[in-house]
């Protein structure tokens, strides 16, 4: 809220506040004024107090101070006219200068936008696969990786349960290039529904012992072979008939060892009985595309080596 | 001080000369015009002045190893000083440093007295040098105090325009080797004759440049008399044995004029003839006959020009001269007690450590950051792994390869996995590398849910030069 909103009804604020600024200065010009001369019954500047201490050896003077002393005073209050003149202080008063915090903000960003800007836009028209042989714009995506991506995909890219792993080979989404980049400026939304009302226990248990098997991994014969026919029906429009995902859906591939949420039997059933949701945010607008490509080149470099 | 000279405190020196309008609680500035002085403390002075100022706008100028001798790299914040290079978590010598200078200056006062306001302090070597450059283009004291006197002429706008044109200039030359010793001296010679200097850099330029020109050419004795902190506390270092100048009140009072042939004894004289030189030649305008006072910087001019004085009379020198409180009063003066004794063993030790801390310095530094997007997580092969950001700083003047190694042993986890980008990191002269690695585990090894483990890192060329950092590990305890 703003003096502007109080003086809605009332200048009552705005006037208020005026009075107060330029009262206390005017006070402190009286203050000085007033101590600059000495007062009935005070000592004369040069002559001692009166005041002795240590048995009367050791005396207290009123020495005067300097008298550019005293100027420094007038300097400050010159100092805060001329700054309630040029920046807001004065109740409503906006300053000469149309000083904000914004209005500074964006200054800032903008400087910082022309000192750096160029470093990145530099990298922004060599293509990806071959900008990812270049050290120093590696150097450059590693830190912003760092700063950006590493709170949730690790300072390694390794991720962390629901956050993919992308230091591998294996891609929700497609590792190409500029899918990679696509994913950081747009951002991805992976929805698994949830089966379990679908399925009922039994038959997520069933499943669950399917995806095991694809998985290579052991699991009940019988079980499996009644999840099959399941996953054929529900599954595999997304996942697949054989199980090896799609990008173009940011389905996972369920044969490799590559497992977003746990490879334990328990978390793959709590995935289809509770579905997902998985959530990249979109990058865009923060980042700028130039950020952007770099970020796609480091990660690209981190799967192709 | 102590108190037996308290009583004896003068009249403040602004209220002697009787021309306070008495009404006013603040004194206008009278200037003091002091009277050229020559002798063995002005020479010492003058040798301290020339060593001190030539090694300020001297330094700047020295390369060592291809960088600039003394360099303080804020950018980079890397303080080269001749074949150290110190880091920002180096700082601690610089405190360590700064401590030993305070208590040196402590020791030397208690000891010598005010031998750094005198002989050293910036604001006397300064105004040192501004007041050479006055006399020179102004002339002597009594030629400046006449032309200050009356109004202004072309003539006297002329001189006056020049004195300070060359004090600008010799500020502002101050002001850009002080920035010269941030910003390397060389270059910043060429941006500026290029008219190519950074906003900071002129403003500090100018910065350093006005308050040169403001404290030696118009505050001068006033920085010393109100301003400076160092000045008010130092009267805690004094004690009876300590170096003052004072006045032998004892055998120059009475004082009074007389021609040299005259025998003071039967004239009822003492041995000061009342000249007054001592006061003219002072820089903070006292008069130290009226004994010790706040003012008083121990410079020694009055003594250098009371030796000359009693010479020409044929009278010993001293009258005014370096001595004790107990002297004074006829009793020794005691260079050994116990706070000298102190002072000596606490600068001793201080100084032995530094030196020794500053040659056993490593120069490596490892920093540890654990990752903290996720408490741990399962690799397909069912091993617990953690991440971690690995800052190697390479302190030292060359390139060097490293090894990382990675101990559980403090935790009883003996079979740990470190896995890294490449199995040697190699980090330039002077530069931090940083590496997420991660660290695997078998988790049946977990006792606990956080373990300490230790980084180790040792350069791959000289096993001597190691550095270790402890980390945490966290993982789930699958067996109690």
């Amino acid at each position: 809220m703003t003096v502007n909103d109080f003086s809605f009804t009332s200048n009552f604020w705005n006037i208020w506040i005026i009075v107060l600024t330029v009262g206390n200065i005017l006070a402190c010009w009286w203050l000085i004024r007033w101590t600059a001369k000495p007062r009935h019954g005070e000592a004369e500047a040069g002559d001692t107090t009166g005041h002795s201490w240590d048995e009367g050896t050791l005396a207290e003077y009123n020495n005067p101070l300097p008298r550019w002393w005293l100027w420094l005073f007038y300097i400050t209050m010159i100092f805060s006219a001329v700054y309630l003149v040029l920046y807001p202080g004065l109740g409503t008063w906006r300053g000469t200068l149309n000083y904000t915090d914004q209005n500074a903000y964006e200054k800032e960003m903008q400087a910082a936008q022309d000192t750096y800007g160029p470093l990145f836009a530099k990298y922004a028209g060599t293509p990806i696969a071959q900008l990812a042989a270049d050290p120093g714009a590696l150097k450059m995506g590693q830190r912003l990786f760092v700063n950006y991506c590493a709170g949730c995909h690790g300072s390694d890219a390794g991720g962390g349960p629901g956050f993919p792993n992308l230091s591998d080979n294996s891609w929700l989404y497609g590792g190409e290039p500029d899918t990679i980049k696509l994913s950081i400026l747009d951002g991805r939304n992976g929805v698994m529904p949830a089966w379990g009302a679908v399925l009922n226990d039994k038959g997520v248990d069933e499943v669950t012992a399917y995806v095991m098997s694809l998985n290579g991994r052991d699991a009940d014969t019988e079980k499996a072979a009644a999840g099959a026919a399941h996953f054929a029906t529900y599954c595999a429009a997304c996942h697949g008939a054989d199980g090896t995902g799609n990008t173009a859906l940011g389905a996972p591939n369920l044969t490799d060892s590559s497992w977003l949420y746990g490879a334990s039997a328990g978390v793959i059933r709590q995935s289809i009985n509770d579905g997902r949701n998985g959530h990249m945010p979109a990058h865009r607008d923060f980042l700028g595309e130039d950020k952007a490509h770099l970020l796609a080149t480091y990660i690209y470099s981190l799967s192709s080596r | 001080m102590p108190d037996e000279q308290a009583g004896s405190l003068p009249p403040s020196p602004v209220e002697t000369d009787g021309s306070s309008t008495g009404e006013d609680m603040y004194a206008s500035h009278k200037k003091v015009y002091p009277r050229e002085v020559h002798g063995i403390f002005a020479s010492l002075r003058t040798l301290g002045v020339a060593v001190l100022l030539g090694l300020y706008y001297g330094i700047a100028w020295l390369s060592w190893d291809g960088h600039q001798a003394v360099l303080l790299d804020l950018p980079a914040r890397k303080f080269y000083i001749f074949g150290l290079t110190f880091w920002p978590q180096d700082f601690f010598y610089f405190a360590w440093l700064l401590v030993i200078a305070a208590l040196a200056l402590f020791y030397v006062t208690s000891l010598a007295g005010r031998l750094w306001c005198g002989y050293a302090c910036p604001q006397t070597v300064w105004t040192e040098i501004f007041l050479w450059i006055e006399r020179k283009i102004e002339g002597s004291r009594n030629q400046q105090i006449k032309r200050d006197k009356g109004g202004m002429t072309p003539a006297k706008f002329r001189i006056k325009a020049t004195k300070h044109f060359v004090w600008i200039v010799f500020s502002l030359y101050t002001g850009f080797t002080f920035v010269g010793y941030f910003t390397p001296i060389r270059d910043l010679t060429v941006a500026m004759i290029d008219f190519n200097l950074g906003p900071w850099e002129t403003f500090w330029v100018f910065f350093y440049g006005f308050a040169t020109y403001g404290n030696a050419g118009w505050m001068r004795e006033q920085v010393c008399i109100y301003m400076c902190p160092y000045a008010r506390f130092q009267s805690a270092m004094f004690d009876r044995d300590t170096l003052v100048i004072a006045y032998d009140e004892q055998r120059g009072d009475p004082r009074g004029s007389r021609k040299k042939s005259v025998d003071p004894r039967q004239a009822g004289l003492g041995d000061c003839v009342d000249c007054t030189l001592c006061v003219q030649v002072c820089p903070t305008g006292i008069d130290i006959r009226d004994g010790l006072q706040y003012e008083c910087i121990g410079c020694a001019a009055c003594v250098d020009v009371c030796d000359q004085v009693m010479d020409k009379m044929g009278y010993n020198k001293g009258l005014v001269r370096y001595t004790t409180e107990n002297a004074m009063a006829g009793r020794p003066t005691r260079i050994i007690r116990s706070r000298t004794i102190m002072y000596t063993i606490l600068l001793l030790v201080l100084s032995l450590g530094l030196i020794y801390a500053i040659s056993a310095r490593t120069p490596l530094q490892l920093d540890v950051i654990r990752d903290r997007n996720t408490l741990y997580r399962e690799t397909p092969q069912g091993l617990v792994e953690n991440v971690y950001i690995l800052k190697i700083i390479n302190m030292g003047e060359r390139a060097r390869h490293y090894r990382v190694t990675v101990s559980g042993a403090e935790s009883g986890l003996d079979d740990l996995q470190l896995v890294m980008p490449a199995p040697l990191v190699e980090v330039p002269a002077g530069e931090v590398a940083s590496l997420a690695v991660s660290v695997q585990v078998d988790p049946v090894q977990l006792k606990r849910a956080a373990n300490q483990i230790d980084f180790i890192l040792t350069a791959e060329d000289d096993p001597t030069l190691t550095g270790s950092r402890k980390a945490r590990f966290l993982g789930p305890v699958m067996s109690r």
